[in-house]
């Protein structure tokens, strides 16, 4: 039994893994290379994956969620990450971006409007807070939505916005400036229907990995809605999200450990077929060690978010663990993915292996939703270090 | 209406499968689990339930096996089902399809002795020995119609439609409550069961029954019970090169007819 499977967890969320993992294995990976070099979103995995329950998977059952909580969330997203990081970061952007804000910030009138549908994965989510001169320096956001009468009318741009294009894409909440009282910026979190005039969703990236993920720039032209749609108080917008990002780090770190160990599974199986002078090449210590190392760093990762996630769930402070969690867990699957395409000498540069994919596909987890620099930043923050 | 969904715990077709020393499977030694073709039936008991809304359904996973085998009654459980029956006793091992039979029999008259069963779906085969002669059985042990391999399953009150389709014909073939029915892998995947489904099955009543509760004897089942004995197994040798016949001077077409002979194809 690998990774998760063994881990010190209760029956069910070991059961909840086993059931991702049969379905990682039986349905999301065998599509995977084919969305990947298609750049399609694969719309059939969603939607199985949306009556399984996984994207209800942290919210209580009077909106549709399987009663289930955030780390239910993490199993589910660690078994994913492990075959195929689009489908994986899918469900983690619809999750912790595109439900969890309504969810936590919401009225109960906006929560019975949105939580039913993003929660069974019949629509999407998106989250816009990225622009294009403010990404880490989020309080440079230049968006602004100004107060008309009952409506705000929102103008600005995002960029890289997860699930913002795909046919089941219903909402984006995006963070706008909506006042400058004393001169000082206040960001507030707004609901934008995915079909309100004005709303522009240009071209998907050409990325270099996550190639079945749906990102886009966004556009907002005197976008109108009603002034219920604030989300949360006003002035609020950015202190929320900073919550919404420290929960999403525990939920990024379960997707890159995932990663890490989708990266050793492959290449133990690999190792011990691969013949190289007349035994197979996992019988070199060169090798041999290197994947020791590589679960090593796999292990490490996994209790570092379940630490995260047993905090989050007692209600107790997680900030400082889970940005370590993100830290060494994005870590754990570049260096592992680069590892592993070693392992796999020239097999490793094609990009039907899954260890090519993963190559391709763990950069960003150094970047998204805070940079490894970020971490950092926070950690040496929680330390009391000067600066 | 009252459904028995009979599923079959068999060792994992992806792990190393061995033979006990009287040349019964190893079910212990192993890791096992729901039998794939049994998930197909538990889907279509659920199906139905949800396209018979507002009637009360209640489904049973019955399961004759080791102790472990009550996994695969839990997985129906976490797909839906209601309750779970598992027969489990020492006496039991090394039953073949007869005794076997006998058991699932006697299980599914103490079960309707508390409540009337209309219906008794079954796999179209188990994964491991797949004889598919279960269904028949239990269908003759409880003077029952019996429906097999369905791969379409429609209904209307106690009238069930099914479409049997065979390798030269398709057959539509309706009965009526009370009834077996098997059904094939052509009936559609079954689902994965959610969180929800797993939370809940923890909390959904499973009993455990041995062969004196169901008023079986020990010496009807078991492998000194049973018709059918296995007197060894071996390994399928590995696929051996194919013959090529090749056409030089005009008697290829005898050479085919030969070999064809020679293997009493024709
Ligand atoms: C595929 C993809 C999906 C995404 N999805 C979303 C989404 O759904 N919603 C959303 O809002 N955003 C999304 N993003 C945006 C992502 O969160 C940002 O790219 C990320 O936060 C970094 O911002 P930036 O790209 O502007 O980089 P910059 O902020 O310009 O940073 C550039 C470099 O400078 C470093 N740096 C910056 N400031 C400091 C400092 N003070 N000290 C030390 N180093 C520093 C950074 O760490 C980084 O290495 C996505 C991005 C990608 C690529
Ligand atoms: C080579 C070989 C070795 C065998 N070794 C053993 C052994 O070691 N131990 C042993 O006990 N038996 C052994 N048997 C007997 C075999 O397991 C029985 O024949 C079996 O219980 C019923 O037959 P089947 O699996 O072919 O069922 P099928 O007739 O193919 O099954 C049809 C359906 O009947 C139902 N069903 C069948 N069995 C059960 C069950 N146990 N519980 C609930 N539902 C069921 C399922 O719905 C299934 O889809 C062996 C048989 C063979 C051929």
């Amino acid at each position: 039994m690998s990774g998760l499977l063994s881990a010190d967890l209760p029956e069910e969320y070991l059961e909840l893994a086993r059931t991702v993992r049969a379905f990682a294995t039986e349905v999301v990976a065998p599509v995977a290379h084919h969305h990947d070099q298609t750049h399609t979103f694969p719309y059939d995995v969603v939607a199985q994956m949306g009556e399984m329950g996984l994207f209800g998977l942290p919210f209580p059952e009077e909106y549709g969620g399987m009663g289930g909580d955030y780390l239910a969330l993490c199993v589910a997203l660690e078994e994913l990450g492990r075959v195929d990081q689009s489908v994986a970061i899918t469900l983690e952007a619809g999750v912790s971006l595109g439900a969890m804000p309504v969810y936590r910030f919401g009225t109960e009138e906006q929560k019975q409007r949105w939580l039913p549908d993003l929660t069974a994965g019949r629509a999407l989510g998106a989250f816009g807070l990225t622009e294009p001169g403010a990404g880490t320096d989020a309080g440079g956001t230049r968006t602004t939505a100004v107060r008309d009468g009952d409506e705000w009318v929102i103008n600005g741009s995002k960029q890289f916005i997860t699930n913002s294009g795909t046919d089941i894409t219903r909402l984006i909440t995006v963070t706008a400036v909506t006042s400058e009282l004393d001169g000082k910026r206040r960001i507030s979190s707004i609901l934008v229907p995915a079909d309100t005039p004005g709303v522009l969703v240009e071209p998907a990236y050409d990325k270099v990995g996550w190639n079945a993920s749906d990102t886009h720039p966004l556009t907002f032209t005197d976008v109108r809605v009603p002034v219920e749609n604030l989300l949360g108080e006003e002035g609020r917008g950015y202190a929320n999200f900073l919550r919404i990002l420290d929960e999403g780090r525990i939920a990024i770190a379960a997707l890159a450990v995932g990663a890490a160990q989708g990266c050793v599974d492959e290449s133990v199986r690999y190792a011990g077929e691969r013949e190289a002078f007349g035994r197979p090449i996992g019988a070199n210590q060169a090798v041999a060690f290197r994947i020791a190392r590589m679960e090593a760093r796999a292990h490490t990762a996994r209790l570092a978010y379940l630490d995260a996630a047993r905090l989050l769930l007692a209600g107790k402070p997680f900030k400082k663990q889970a940005a370590i969690a993100k830290l060494v867990a994005s870590e754990a699957a570049m260096d592992n993915a680069r590892d592993a395409t070693q392992v796999f000498g020239g097999y490793g540069f094609m990009n039907e292996f899954t260890v090519a994919r993963h190559y391709r596909d763990s950069k960003i987890l150094e970047v998204g939703e805070g940079t490894t620099e970020v971490q950092l930043m926070l950690l040496a923050r929680e330390l009391g270090l000067p600066g | 209406m009252n459904i028995v969904v009979c599923v079959k715990y068999v060792p994992d077709a992806t792990a190393d499968r061995q033979f006990e020393s009287d040349n019964t499977v190893d079910r212990v030694g192993v890791d096992g689990l729901l039998s794939e073709l049994d998930e197909y039936a538990v889907e279509q008991a659920l199906q139905l339930r949800e396209k018979r809304e507002g009637e009360d359904i209640e489904i049973t996973a019955l399961c004759v096996g080791p102790e472990k085998a009550v996994d695969a009654i839990r997985k129906a459980l976490q797909m839906g089902a209601d309750k779970g029956v598992h027969v489990v006793d020492d006496a039991i091992a090394g039953s073949d399809s007869v005794a076997t039979s006998l058991v699932l029999a006697k299980a599914r008259e103490k079960i309707g002795a508390e409540k009337k069963v209309d219906l008794v779906m079954t796999g179209m085969a188990s994964t491991d020995a797949s004889m598919s002669v279960i269904p028949a059985m239990l269908a003759e042990r409880l003077e029952l119609p019996q429906v097999t391999f369905a791969s379409v399953v429609e209904s209307q009150g106690e009238v069930f439609r099914v479409r049997r389709d065979g390798d030269t014909a398709t057959e539509i073939v309706e009965g009526r409550l009370p009834m077996v029915l098997s059904v094939t892998d052509q009936t559609g995947e079954a689902r994965y069961p959610s969180f929800k489904g797993i939370m809940a099955a923890k909390k959904k009543p499973l009993e455990t029954w041995a062969l004196s509760d169901i008023g079986v004897e020990a010496d009807q089942v078991g492998l000194s019970a049973s018709w059918t004995a296995v007197e060894g197994t071996e390994a399928r040798p590995p696929r051996t090169q194919g013959e090529i016949v090749t056409d030089e001077d005009g008697s290829g077409a005898t050479a085919l007819v030969d070999f064809l002979a020679s293997k009493k194809f024709i």
